[in-house]
């Protein structure tokens, strides 16, 4: 189990407890936290999961894959801790994780 | 499935029983009358429970693999390396020997691999991107009022050609920044585009071709016109002056104005009419709605599954490769039906069903995977909403008075017209 904290792009934080080997998409949509769209299912290839990864969190939640990255690529309003968070999987060690919202998923 | 279903498929069907009196191997999943007929569920059935990924050796088309399941059809859309869009996306009648391609030189970024397809697909993407349809949902909204206004009470009209066509046509003109009166040519330019010669919208290749000189014609103008003055925000003027796209060739400049001709007029006015079809054929799903608006956007998504308004892509195997026990080789023809993708039971419940509260709508295959996913879903989902927003304002009822004409395509999946009857207005 980790805590995530999900925060909307108005703001708004959704603090979920998720299960160790669930993606960061997964503890969002699973617990009905708005802001993920997740059309693909998890395969990285849809880039409508889209979150920025809080910067203190970049290092524990390691790099992008490179067919993540193909499709962030197509993403609006990518930033350098752009991550499609089906591409995250959830441990002990990310208990905390912050990661934010996009205004919309393209 | 309902009992009345249940008691339909084991009905009398000639249908069923000559996709499964087939020989396997003669099974030809691609022919278009099937298609005009809403006959070609049967072979998709027979395909995913017995011959996932299938080899059709002899079809109009020429030699071809099948794709039929929701996961397979996944992979390969993302393996764009295995699985090249070029050098087209839509199954075409081999050339006959001697015979030159219609129109040399013709390019389109959903028929290039990366990196040439990212660069193009990044130049049209804010023009669809959800910022800027904020701008364009109230024009929308605007013209599917006045369009609904317009429509006859308790008299019988065209849904496609009085509704669909109109909206579809009036966003897309809107999107180039085209005058308004000339938005049915538009219509008329994406039907000629997907029409095969000899069947309804154009008799003969040469015509076709006369009707692509006068539409190459009219946007060479608007290209023109757009790169000699300042930037005004729509699309062909985005073009013009992105360094990403400004220098294309002239050919691959009117292959893009098709890409985006086709992909956002057939498929979004399809859908529509299909959303009226769905629920006039689902009164109990109706009546949801009409409890429940909420349920709009869900009923949008779920419409955008049922309908399934491309019926396929097409990829060429860039080598040989076993995939799901198969071997196809270097340079063969891969098809990936999405139309039987969006009905495969081991990933979509009930999959023939409509339903609008499933619980993962947007569970689905019709906009594709992977980098070539559609770059306009948003606009279409957009366009739907709102367009049932006002409906629902206005209408208690729209009801479909006889079966709608299918298009005969095994791409577009859509409706040539659908009578239908609006008894009264709130
Ligand atoms: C319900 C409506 C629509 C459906 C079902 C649909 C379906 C599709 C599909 C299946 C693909 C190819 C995916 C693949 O190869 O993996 C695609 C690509 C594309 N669509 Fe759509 N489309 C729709 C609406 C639109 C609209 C409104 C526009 C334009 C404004 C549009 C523009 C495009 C473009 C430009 C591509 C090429 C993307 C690329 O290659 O990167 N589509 N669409
Ligand atoms: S869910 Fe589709 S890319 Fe993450």
């Amino acid at each position: 189990m980790a805590t995530i904290v999900y925060v909307e792009h108005d703001g708004t934080r959704h603090e979920q407890q998720v299960t160790d080997g669930w993606s960061v998409m997964e503890g969002a949509v699973k617990n009905g936290v708005p802001g993920i769209d997740a059309d693909c299912g998890g395969a990285a290839a849809c880039a409508t999961c889209h979150v920025y990864v809080d910067p203190d969190w970049l290092a524990a939640t390691g790099e992008r894959t490179d067919q993540e990255a193909e499709m962030l690529n197509f993403a609006e309003n990518v930033e350098s801790n752009s991550r499609l968070s089906c591409q995250i999987e959830v441990t002990p060690a990310l208990d905390g994780l912050v990661v934010t919202m996009p205004e919309s998923q393209h | 499935m309902s009992t009345a279903a249940t008691a339909a498929f084991a009905a009398a069907n000639p249908a069923r029983d000559a996709a499964y009196a087939t020989p396997l191997d003669k099974l030809d999943p691609s022919r278009p009358e099937l298609f005009a007929a809403d006959e070609m569920w049967w072979n998709f059935q027979r395909l995913r429970a017995e011959a996932p990924v299938h080899y059709t050796a002899e079809s109009a088309y020429g030699p071809f693999w099948s794709v039929t399941k929701y996961n397979d059809i996944m992979a390969v859309d993302i393996d764009h390396q295995t699985f090249s869009s070029e050098p087209g996306i839509m199954m075409v009648p081999p050339l006959a020997p001697g015979e030159t391609p219609q129109l040399e030189g013709l390019a389109m970024f959903i028929a290039m691999d990366p990196p040439k397809h990212d660069v193009q697909r990044k130049a049209v993407s804010p023009a669809v991107s959800p910022t800027n349809l904020q701008i364009l949902g109230p024009l929308i909204r605007e013209r599917a009022a006045a369009i609904l206004d317009g429509l006859p009470i308790g008299e019988e009209f065209d849904w496609v050609d009085k509704v669909s066509m109109e909206l579809t046509a009036m966003t897309l003109a809107t999107l180039f920044g085209m005058p308004q009166e000339d938005r049915r040519k538009l219509t008329y330019w994406s039907d000629v585009v997907t029409a095969e010669p000899g069947h309804g919208v154009v008799e003969t290749r040469e015509q076709k071709m006369g009707i692509f000189r006068d539409y190459h014609a009219y946007f060479t103008q608007l290209w023109n016109e757009r790169v000699n003055a300042e930037p005004t925000g729509d699309l062909i003027s985005m073009l013009a002056h992105d360094p990403a796209t400004r220098d294309m060739s002239p050919m691959e400049y009117f292959g893009n104005v098709m890409l985006l001709t086709v992909g956002g007029n057939d498929t979004t006015r399809n859908t529509m009419t299909g959303s009226v079809y769905a629920l006039s054929k689902n009164p109990d799903q109706y009546a949801k709605l009409m409890a429940d608006p909420s349920l709009l956007p869900s009923m949008v998504s779920e419409t955008i599954r049922w309908q399934t308004p491309l019926s396929h892509m097409k990829r060429r195997a860039t080598r040989d490769v076993e995939f799901r026990g198969q071997q196809i080789k270097k340079d063969d023809t891969v098809v990936m039906w999405y139309v039987s993708g969006n009905r495969d039971d081991e990933v979509i419940e009930r999959p023939n069903d409509y339903i609008i509260d499933r619980a993962r709508p947007r569970q689905h295959i019709s906009f594709g995977f992977g980098v070539h996913r559609c770059v306009g879903n948003r606009l279409a989902e957009l366009q739907l909403q709102i367009v049932w927003e006002e409906i629902m304002k206005r209408f208690p009822e729209i009801n479909v008075v006889a079966e709608p004409k299918r298009v005969r395509s095994n791409f577009v999946k859509g409706y040539e017209s659908m009578r239908v009857v609006i008894p009264r207005r709130y």
